[in-house]
């Protein structure tokens, strides 16, 4: 399994991977709150988080190159928003504002994520009574994420080493029978762990 | 479609966050209740699944490609709770792992693909497929179903981000229904194509309601859900979508106090570029809009007619 294709970055060895993650998650939530509801006009609460994000960013020692990379990533849906409003010269000032939250917010999560284990966020979200069965099922998503996606392209570059080029009609019907047989190993592979899980002594 | 931070106000991101707060909780009420121990990774293993299966690019032309968004095919797989649980997953782990749709619009991200997206689609799917006998029904079924529901999450979608101010309605649904419109007829293709795949290797896996239960016995949540799409459309779209005050005004006074109230808990950071008059519309435009979801409806019915011939790949398939 390789860690690092979706991009994710874990060295674990600066003090912001281990501030606790209490901290970490409470902290981030109150930026978020609050650079989404104050108004842009009020600058100073926008400058302050700035300057302590980037504080962050340094100390976190994440590469600031994998930070920029991740940050520019616009999705089509912003790229969107900013298209729409920029026929209306009037909401070009508040597009503008929209787009400096938008960041702010993305670096705080991006730091976040990539400082934080995921099952320390699990740890947290169960402290805070989130229902059982969403905790199993975001853990064992997390767990079989990788795995799956693993799984996904193996079976792609198996198909892609065997096929010709093929026309777009069996090609859609080849990924689709991809994607079906991924849903069927799906189904498989939760049996097996659920007999495992029993074999463990679950519940 | 996933709506980052900064795009919803206070208001709209409340509302959303306590639609989706209801919905995922009688999502997994019912899972809990009706759901074998047998079938509880299977929840966490969709999720991976539905994962995996959008980083599967099919090619669209020019060098485009998209992707299954999946909503409606969960659902047709495994029912309509187990797929809001499977498809909220997705998001929650999007949203802290992968920095893909904000924190503070993960309730409206929850409600517009996981709630309307999973439970439309299979309200839509249940519906055609016990019109429509057979393999070739189903399949008929889920990719209409798998369309619709992609063009409901975008109107909410717009809808909600009027609501906020972020894009008025008159630019922002526009948009994003035609958008969608063209992108759901992708993702109709693909979950009809991998249904198919799917009943080709293991029809036990999707004969009647699915391993993960979820039939007609209970109609109980299966009203909440459509209460809480209901209520959602007529939220975030009446009030844009019809503008029908005048035979109204005596019903939008009795209304008018209750979203009023709401409204100045939670001040909108731009007020400035709410709607003018909206405030106390809302309550009218809602019990319009409940009329209108069933005119919808009945177009929506049309339109499946008129898919129907085109949406059949069964016949077209070799034997495996």
């Amino acid at each position: 399994m390789n860690p690092h294709w979706l991009g994710h970055s874990h060295p674990h060895a600066s003090p912001v991977h281990r501030w606790p993650a209490v901290a970490k998650l409470g902290g981030a939530l109150t930026i978020i709150l609050g650079t989404v509801l104050l108004p842009v006009r009020g600058v100073g609460w926008f400058i302050g988080v700035g300057l302590f994000l980037l504080l962050v960013a340094g100390l976190s020692r994440l590469p600031p190159l994998f930070l920029l990379r991740r940050l520019l990533v616009l999705s089509p849906f912003v790229l969107g928003v900013a298209l729409v409003n920029a026929f209306q010269p009037a909401a070009r000032a508040h597009c503008l504002g929209i787009a400096l939250k938008s960041i702010l917010c993305l670096l705080t999560v991006i730091l976040v994520s990539n400082t934080t284990p995921f099952s320390e966020i699990l740890r947290v979200l169960q402290r805070v009574r989130v229902p059982a069965l969403l905790i199993t099922t975001l853990a064992l998503m997390h767990r079989y994420l990788f795995v799956l996606a693993d799984e996904a392209e193996r079976m792609r570059r198996a198909r892609a080493s065997r096929t010709f080029r093929p026309g777009r009609r069996l090609h859609w019907q080849t990924l689709a029978t991809v994607v079906g047989q991924l849903f069927v190993r799906a189904t498989e592979r939760a049996e097996r762990i659920y007999d495992a899980m029993c074999a463990r002594g679950w519940k | 479609m996933h709506i980052p931070d900064g795009f919803l106000d206070a208001r709209t991101a409340a509302t959303t966050g306590g639609l989706s707060v209801l919905g995922v909780g009688l999502a997994l009420r019912q899972v809990k209740r009706e759901l074998p121990p047998r079938r509880v990774p299977l929840l966490g293993l969709a999720a991976a699944f539905l994962f995996a299966a959008q980083m599967v690019n099919f090619p669209v032309a020019g060098g485009t490609s998209g992707h299954l968004v999946g909503g409606a095919l969960v659902a047709a797989l495994l029912g309509p709770g187990a797929a809001v649980v499977v498809v909220t997953t997705v998001l929650i782990v999007q949203c802290f792992l992968f920095a893909d749709g904000g924190v503070t619009a993960l309730g409206a991200n929850i409600f517009n693909m996981g709630i309307i997206n999973s439970v439309a689609g299979y309200f839509i799917y249940r519906a055609l497929s016990a019109l429509l006998p057979g393999v070739r029904g189903r399949v008929t079924a889920i990719a209409f179903a798998g369309w619709a529901a992609t063009v409901l999450a975008a109107i909410s979608c717009a809808g909600e981000l009027a609501w906020s101010g972020t894009v008025p309605w008159s630019a922002g649904f526009p948009a994003m229904t035609s958008v969608h419109l063209l992108i759901g007829v992708g993702e109709g293709l693909i979950s009809a194509l991998v249904f198919l795949a799917i009943q080709r290797t293991r029809p036990e896996l999707i004969s009647g309601t699915g391993p993960a239960g979820g039939g007609a016995r209970h109609r109980g949540e299966l009203l909440g859900y459509g209460l809480l799409v209901t209520f959602g459309v007529a939220v975030f779209v009446a009030p844009f979508a019809c503008s029908w005050p005048d035979g109204l005004d005596s019903v939008a006074a009795k209304w008018g106090l209750a979203p009023h109230k709401m409204i100045t808990y939670l001040p909108a950071p731009a007020p400035d570029y709410q709607i003018p008059g909206l405030h106390w519309a809302v309550g009218a435009t809602a019990l319009a809009g409940v009329i209108g979801a069933v005119i919808v409806f009945g177009l929506a019915l049309l339109l499946g007619r008129w898919l129907v011939p085109n949406r059949t790949p069964g016949e077209s398939l070799p034997p495996p």
